[in-house]
């Protein structure tokens, strides 16, 4: 039988995480999916937090949890506001018409 | 029964005062500020801040004891030196934005609370003693610079600017709290004072590394050091001038010692891990600064790879390691304050029929139509060149003065060498202000507070040979506040 431990956990959350940075990087259709895969990075960090919190026997890591979700919320209100703001100037939230300015 | 006691909460009086105020700024701008109204909340903005650097000095000096919150919350001579420039920088931030504010017709009560809560997160951030109280000051500071930047939201370019800022900042604060969860996992600790003991340089765990790493890239977005600079050109073209203004200074100082002291602090021991990293990224960042400025049009665009360069110059101190470093990490960032000030007023003074400009070219001609503007201009940009006698070669003969007692020669070579391509681009802004013919002078009008803060800052940066002393003096008692404990 096997026993999961740390390395487990560890191991999905940094897969999380890489697929929440590769979907980031490699998006080129909409910016709603790159909220998305900053969530999906938040959540892995999450799975970090408490994985090794259960493991060390210390509050700690659990605590800052509650903190990422919090934070998480009103990070997502604030960048759909500011994507809601801009399509309402721009009429399109595709990445590939955000190019206003070069760069 | 447990019995709580409260935390020691007196040295963080700045910062409950601040929260405190942003609070009952808000809710006077709700009741008693029409549409196009905001100098009501401007103005006690500006006030609310001074008064908290006034706290600053008062309580925010060195407790006796575990410092304040159980540990959380750092005072001392290092955190006031820096809340101090940082309160400045914003209240002179809201200064200027408020007749920018009224003019574009864009000017809501919410902006200078925004700043406020900003300047909150910043506090904190430079206060931070744990990991999670670091992470909370950071988000505070970030959420309201993400809505600053797009606050004019009518316009495509702020907007896009506020959104571009918004995605990377976002990846940047996943990749700092991925490092913050490495950290505690393989050391068993969020608080500084204990990671500084685990962490000694012996038999370092993998993770830990990587951790560091990922802490250091985090950190150098909001530095907008290279390789994580990209977003700063457009935010800085897009956003407000008075919001570029900001963004340029307060920021990036609380970033920078919020660098310093994790880097001294809790990672002291592991200074041959990340001294390759700092230096590294010091090195890209001058260099790309000193080079990609060379072919922009636009003032703006060209501040932001301005600040791009000074960063690095300014993490050559960080990579130092020593207290001669610190030192002078916080002698350049009080002089980078009022080179980018006063340049950001000349910016913001640059009118023509009403209207602002923003290029190089639309400054032909200015010492024909405003020579003592024409003169602050010269008085920075040789400053910030780094021409002696001048404020700006100084904080740069402190860093490269700090990398060679370090042994850096290589670090302090390149700086010198970048700082000399750099300087092309700063005095092709005085060739154009002194030997381009004008096409259409700029109004001649300059507003008080403008021209109180240009020639304040051009004086500063002037004289600042004569008399080094309060800064310097004051930035030694910081930095040594960061190698006794």
């Amino acid at each position: 039988m096997l026993e999961i431990g740390l390395g487990h956990y560890l191991t999905v959350a940094a897969i999380l995480f890489t697929l929440g940075i590769v979907g980031i990087f490699i998006n080129r259709k909409n910016v709603i999916v790159i909220l998305m895969s900053v969530e999906l990075m938040l959540l892995a960090v999450n799975i970090n937090l408490v994985a090794f919190s259960s493991f060390l026997n210390d509050l700690a890591g659990q605590i800052f949890a509650m903190f990422v979700l919090t934070v998480a919320a009103a990070e997502a209100a604030i960048g759909l506001a500011i994507l809601v703001v801009y399509f309402r100037n721009r009429d399109s939230i595709a990445v590939e018409d955000i190019n206003m300015m070069k760069g | 029964m447990m019995t709580t006691t409260l935390p020691v909460m007196m040295p963080a009086m700045a910062e409950i005062f601040l929260a405190a105020a942003g609070m009952a700024l808000l809710m006077y701008g709700v009741f008693t500020q029409r549409d196009g109204q905001s100098e009501g909340t401007a103005w006690g903005t500006i006030v609310a801040m001074l008064v908290a650097a006034g706290l600053v000095i008062i309580y925010g000096g060195p407790v006796a004891g575990e410092p304040a919150f159980y540990g959380q919350f750092a005072t001392g001579h290092f955190t006031q030196f820096a809340k101090v420039l940082i309160l400045v920088g914003a209240a002179v931030a809201v200064w200027m934005s408020v007749r920018y504010m009224r003019a574009e017709s864009s000017n809501r009560f919410e902006f200078p609370v925004l700043v406020l809560f900003a300047t909150i997160g910043m506090l904190v951030m430079v206060s931070a003693n744990d990991l999670i109280a670091l992470y909370m000051g950071i988000e505070l500071q970030s959420l309201s610079l993400y809505v600053i930047a797009s606050i004019r939201r009518d316009s495509l370019r702020a907007t896009e600017a506020g959104l571009k800022y918004f995605v990377l900042g976002a990846v940047s604060s996943g990749m700092l709290l991925y490092a913050c969860s490495l950290i505690y996992g393989f050391s068993g600790t969020t608080q500084f004072a204990g990671l500084a003991t685990v962490l000694t340089g012996e038999a370092t765990p993998l993770g830990l590394i990587v951790g560091l790493v990922f802490l250091i890239s985090g950190l150098a977005f909001k530095i907008s050091a290279v390789p994580f600079h990209m977003w700063t050109p457009d935010v800085y073209e897009g956003a407000p001038t008075p919001v570029t203004a900001l963004f340029a200074v307060a920021p990036k100082i609380a970033a920078v010692c919020l660098i310093l002291r994790t880097m001294m602090g809790p990672f002291g021991g592991l200074i041959a891990d990340w001294q390759q990293v700092i230096t590294l990224i010091s090195i890209a960042s001058m260099v790309l600064g000193a080079i990609a400025a060379i072919q922009q049009t636009n003032l703006k665009r060209l501040m932001a790879y301005s600040s791009i360069g000074h960063m690095g110059f300014a993490l050559v101190g960080v990579a130092a390691g020593n207290q001669a470093g610190a030192q002078a990490v916080l002698i350049y960032m009080a002089i980078y304050l009022f080179m980018n000030v006063g340049t950001f007023a000349v910016i913001l003074s640059m009118r023509k029929e009403g209207r602002y400009v923003e290029n190089i070219a639309d400054l032909a001609g200015l010492n024909k139509s405003h020579p003592l503007m024409a003169l602050a201009m010269l008085i920075f940009m040789f400053s910030m060149a780094g021409i002696p006698p001048l404020a700006g070669f100084f904080s740069k003969w402190y860093v490269f003065f700090a990398a060679i007692e370090a042994g850096l020669f290589g670090l302090a070579v390149i700086g010198v060498l970048a700082s000399v391509v750099g300087a092309f681009y700063y005095i092709r802004i005085i060739k154009v202000m002194y030997f381009d013919e004008a096409e259409a002078p700029l109004d001649s009008k300059i507003s008080r507070e403008m021209r109180i803060i240009m020639g304040f800052t051009a004086v500063v940066s002037l004289l600042f040979f004569i008399l080094p002393a309060p800064v310097v003096d004051q930035a030694a008692a910081a930095a040594q506040t960061l190698f006794t404990n």
